[in-house]
């Protein structure tokens, strides 16, 4: 029997478990990080806009700061998110731009003088100020008030990642690749650790630790159009769930992208849009200023893709093979900008389509429509990144509901609440695995261990009816059928009941090959996919009960806001022998917003069901805001008055600018 | 019209007593724009299971599905199988690695090691302060530094070269551009002695014989041979110092 120690232990290697695995390893601690695969190839490595923080030091990110990237991302979120952590990740995201810089992280920096950029598809020359000559610089994203996106060309995530993990390297993160995490050790109250099983031979080990971190990131996979890295399967989540302690919120909430090409799903980021590319419709017409007159292009990912989708419907897309599609058009930024900015886009656009985007005129047009992007829900956390039913598990990144996106996410949000998670997060857990003892009973080991490998052997000896494959492309097409960007009560019905029928089914499906110690990929997709339909009938169901439409999640049966009856978070959990998963939910607190609820600043006014506290609550906040800036207050006093929230010393210590300095 | 590709992958388990390397033949009809990476699915989902082979992104930024593609290494996802005008592809695992079964290898034991050996992070005495305004960089010295920070580890120059394949502990371009990067990075403090030190030897720098392959066939373009000579003009004149 193989049991491993460590004092902690994190389940995935991407932006946010290296990120926190190097803050336990500061704190002096041993620290084993699992990953599927090695960790620098992780879905990290392919974000490609970049990632926000309020440095306001370019001249269209001038006067930027924490409070407008709060209000931006509460806004974005559609009110569903929590505004303490919101608070907490704007305040430390300037740090951990800085703070990878350090690590070496090549940021594109601020030029002085005068450049040329495309504004609402016009070239615009922008200014840039001598003092800020050598800093890192930001793009325009949709949603934001500032350009704050600080970018790589579009190669954010891959340097962001090698610097991460390089760092990781130098304080001796025990990395260990091609081991997946399949059940996590517990007693009832308190996480011991996972049983893993090693892809290169199907070894079982016992990963045992005084605390433990799931960082697995989304479960794009569970539909059929997806930008999601073939292993983004939620499998991190679901065995959260299968402890059926945890709670999984919001799983309803799962962002589409407007603009991955068609068909192979792959992404052409937002720095497109950011940088000034439009969208066309099969008449080569700029349609988004028809819907969006303000934001045009740059609205929220969910506004953008519904418009895409409504003008879809309208019959003004384009037919192909894989059916309608839009154009996306970035030649009007010049060649020479996509060959130094958008160099990965040109290199997708002629290697899985054969065109070449800086091409003038339709011959350079990017087939586009929106898929599954991101998931806003995840494993349900406190603040501090800590599990409230399980004691010593932890979740961040994308695999975690720590809530700073509520409905919707704002673009460079994710990667950045990785590593910003990954430094807060990261170091509550060091504390808890310092101060809480080895209480482990090696019998609950040994038994887990045993139950897993009795599990694999009988999966491997069932002569089962069904074909795993089968059943996974059908969820998948269930998924994108029914639980995507438009949704109904009636079809999500229908999708909850065939999704419950295909979960029954992948329980008794035939494994061909039936080696347990070696590699065995079709025994990987045996186990997998019943957790895959786990997740996805808490997507479905979470969806099906909630009679409204906030952020990505919408409803066309119920298309208003309802902020009296559903300001609230769907709360999943399940157990164990059901085929569906229990639901409960989470009150949100509007008495104790800083921001309550309001006008998003999309489509028709009066699309809200309001609830009166928001107008009570406002009128406090204004109330405390007057009195307090007549008697000379500064923001920071303000904030604090209106919401305190906790944060590391370390991090809530405020962030120097040019021009401003900490004010 | 669609045609057939025949598609050959090389299969073997070393970690099974009875499995013997051999070609097993898959045939399917070709769709536009397929890659190897879609090839490879359908014939996991539909013929063979247990079939291994490993992809990540499968939109060539990860590195993760080099393989031999008729001899040559490529990254499999962004491989189209209408660049092979008689249909029929041939594919193998990456020599150079550790093998892990049929065409997967093991890359990322290879990279963590050479990550150590190079010390592939920045090397920098101070502590920074990270609520202060960062340290200036010049827009040109970071692109620069960009250029070279684009490596996606995917093996395919370290399969490439004669030399690792001779000289087994040869850190490959891979490993002597990660020291050009850093040598080109204002940020790591390190001076070409401590280089020296690091690749200074026939195992680094001056083990490279020039043969190219490596530069031919990275699938991110970069500047191997250049940074290889750049490397050991560094390397010499610290050594005929
Ligand atoms: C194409 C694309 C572009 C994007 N661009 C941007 C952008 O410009 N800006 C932005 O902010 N965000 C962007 N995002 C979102 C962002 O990339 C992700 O949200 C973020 O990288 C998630 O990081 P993570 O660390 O949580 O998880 P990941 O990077 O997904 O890492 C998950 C890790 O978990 C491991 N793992 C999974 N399951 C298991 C298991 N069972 N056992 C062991 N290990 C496991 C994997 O091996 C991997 O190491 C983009 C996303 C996509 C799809
Ligand atoms: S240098 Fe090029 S070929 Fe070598 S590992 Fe890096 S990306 Fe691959
Ligand atoms: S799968 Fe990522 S490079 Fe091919």
């Amino acid at each position: 029997m193989n049991i491993q120690y460590s004092d902690a232990l994190v389940i995935g290697g991407g932006l946010a478990g290296l990120r926190a695995a190097i803050e336990v390893a500061k704190s002096g601690q041993s620290v084993t990080l699992l990953s599927i695969c090695p960790v620098k190839r992780s879905h990290s490595a392919a974000v490609q806009g970049g990632m926000q923080a309020s440095l306001g030091n370019g001249a269209k990110g001038e006067g930027d700061n924490e409070d407008l990237h709060f209000a931006d991302t509460v806004k974005g979120s559609d009110w569903g998110c929590d505004q303490e952590v919101a608070r907490m990740f704007a305040q430390t995201a300037p740090k951990a731009v800085r703070e990878l810089a350090a690590w070496g992280v090549p940021w594109t920096r601020v030029t002085k003088g005068p450049r040329t950029v495309v504004i609402n598809a016009q070239k615009t020359v922008i200014e840039e100020k001598e003092e800020a000559h050598g800093l890192i610089n930001a793009r325009d994203f949709g949603g934001t008030k500032k350009w704050r996106t600080c970018y790589i060309a579009d190669a954010t995530g891959h340097c962001m990642l090698y610097g991460v993990a390089n760092e990781a390297i130098k304080h001796q993160v025990k990395v260990i690749d091609r081991m997946e995490a399949v059940r996590i050790i517990h007693d009832g109250k308190k996480c011991l650790g996972v049983i893993a099983r090693d892809l290169t031979n199907g070894q079982l080990i016992a990963y045992i630790a005084r605390g433990t971190m799931i960082a697995t990131g989304g479960y794009g996979r569970i539909y059929k159009q997806t930008t999601n890295a073939v292993i983004c399967e939620g499998t991190g989540a679901a065995i959260a769930l299968e402890t059926g302690l945890c709670r999984l919120s919001n799983m309803e909430a799962v962002q589409f992208h407007p603009t991955p090409i068609v068909p192979s799903g792959i992404l052409l980021t937002e720095g497109c849009r950011g940088d000034g590319g439009i969208l066309r419709d099969v008449d080569g017409y700029r349609f988004m200023p028809d819907y969006e007159p303000e934001k045009k292009e740059l609205a929220s990912r969910d506004v953008v893709s519904r418009r895409m989708m409504e003008h879809i419907r309208k019959g003004k897309g384009v037919k192909s093979p894989y059916g309608d599609h839009l154009w996306l058009d970035i030649s009007i930024l010049g060649r020479a900008h996509v060959e130094k900015n958008l160099r990965d886009v040109q290199d997708i656009c002629k290697t899985f389509n054969g065109i070449d985007p800086a091409d003038e005129g339709p011959k350079g047009w990017a087939p586009v429509l929106p898929m599954q992007h991101y998931s806003m829900g995840g494993i349900r956390t406190k603040p501090t990144g800590e599990s409230q039913w399980l004691d010593g598990l932890f979740a961040c990144g994308e695999a975690a509901c720590w809530d700073m996106h509520g409905f919707n996410r704002l673009g460079g949000n994710s990667c950045a609440e990785t590593v910003v998670a990954g430094m807060i997060v990261g170091d509550y857990f060091a504390d808890y695995c310092k101060n809480n003892g080895e209480v482990v009973d090696t019998n609950v080991v040994k038994d887990f261990l045993s139950k897993e490998y009795q599990y694999l052997k009988s999966l491997v000896d069932k002569e089962g009816q069904n074909d795993v494959f089968e059943i996974k492309n059908r969820m998948k097409e269930v998924m994108w059928d029914k639980v995507a960007i438009f949704r109904t009560g009636e079809g999500l019905k229908e999708a909850v009941n065939e999704l419950e029928e295909l979960y029954k089914k992948s329980l008794n499906v035939k494994v061909h090959c039936k080696e347990l110690d070696a590699a065995n990929p079709e025994l990987e997709e045996a186990y997998r996919v019943p957790r895959m339909l786990k997740v996805a009938l808490c997507v479905a169901y979470g969806a099906l009960l909630r009679t409204e439409s906030r952020g990505a999640h919408y409803r066309e049966d119920y298309p208003k806001r309802d902020d009296l009856n559903w300001m609230k978070r769907t709360l999943t959990y399940w157990v164990e022998g059901e085929t569906l998963p229990k639901v409960e939910y989470d009150e949100l607190d509007i008495m104790k917003m800083e921001m309550p609820p309001a006008f998003r600043g999309y489509g028709a006014k009066g699309n809200i069901i309001e609830n009166p506290l928001s107008e009570k609550r406002q009128a406090e906040v204004d109330a405390i805001r007057e009195k307090m800036e007549s008697e000379g207050k500064g923001r920071y006093e303000i904030q604090n008055a209106l919401m305190p929230y906790e944060l590391q010393a370390k991090y809530k210590a405020p962030n120097q600018r040019i021009g401003v300095d900490y004010e | 019209m669609s045609r057939k590709l025949t598609i050959k992958a090389f299969k073997y388990n070393p970690l099974s007593k009875i499995s013997k390397p051999h070609f097993v033949t898959y045939e399917l009809e070709e769709t536009p724009f397929m890659t190897v990476f879609v090839c490879l699915t359908q014939i996991r989902e539909k013929m063979d299971a247990d079939l291994s082979f490993d992809f990540v992104c499968r939109a060539g930024i990860c590195g993760s599905c080099a393989m031999m593609i008729n001899g040559v290494p490529k990254l499999a996802c962004k491989t189209l199988t209408k660049d092979y005008p008689d249909g029929v592809i041939e594919l193998m695992p990456m020599p150079a690695f550790k093998h892990i079964k049929d065409l997967s290898v093991n890359t990322g034991e290879w990279f963590e090691d050479m990550c150590k050996r190079v010390e592939s992070w920045v090397h920098n005495e101070k502590e920074t302060d990270i609520s202060k305004i960062e340290e200036r960089i010049e827009p040109e010295v970071a692109d620069e530094t960009f250029e070279l920070d684009r490596c996606i580890e995917c093996g395919i120059c370290v399969a490439s070269c004669a030399t690792k394949l001779m000289r087994p502990n040869f850190i490959a371009a891979t490993g002597l551009l990660r020291t050009a990067r850093y040598l080109q990075d204002p940020h790591d403090h390190r001076t070409v002695e401590d280089f020296y030190e690091l690749v200074g030897d026939d195992d680094g720098v001056f083990g490279c014989m020039s043969l190219l392959a490596c530069e031919d066939n990275c699938p991110k373009e970069l500047p191997l041979q250049s940074k290889i000579a750049y490397m050991r003009r560094q390397l010499v004149a610290q050594k005929c110092k």
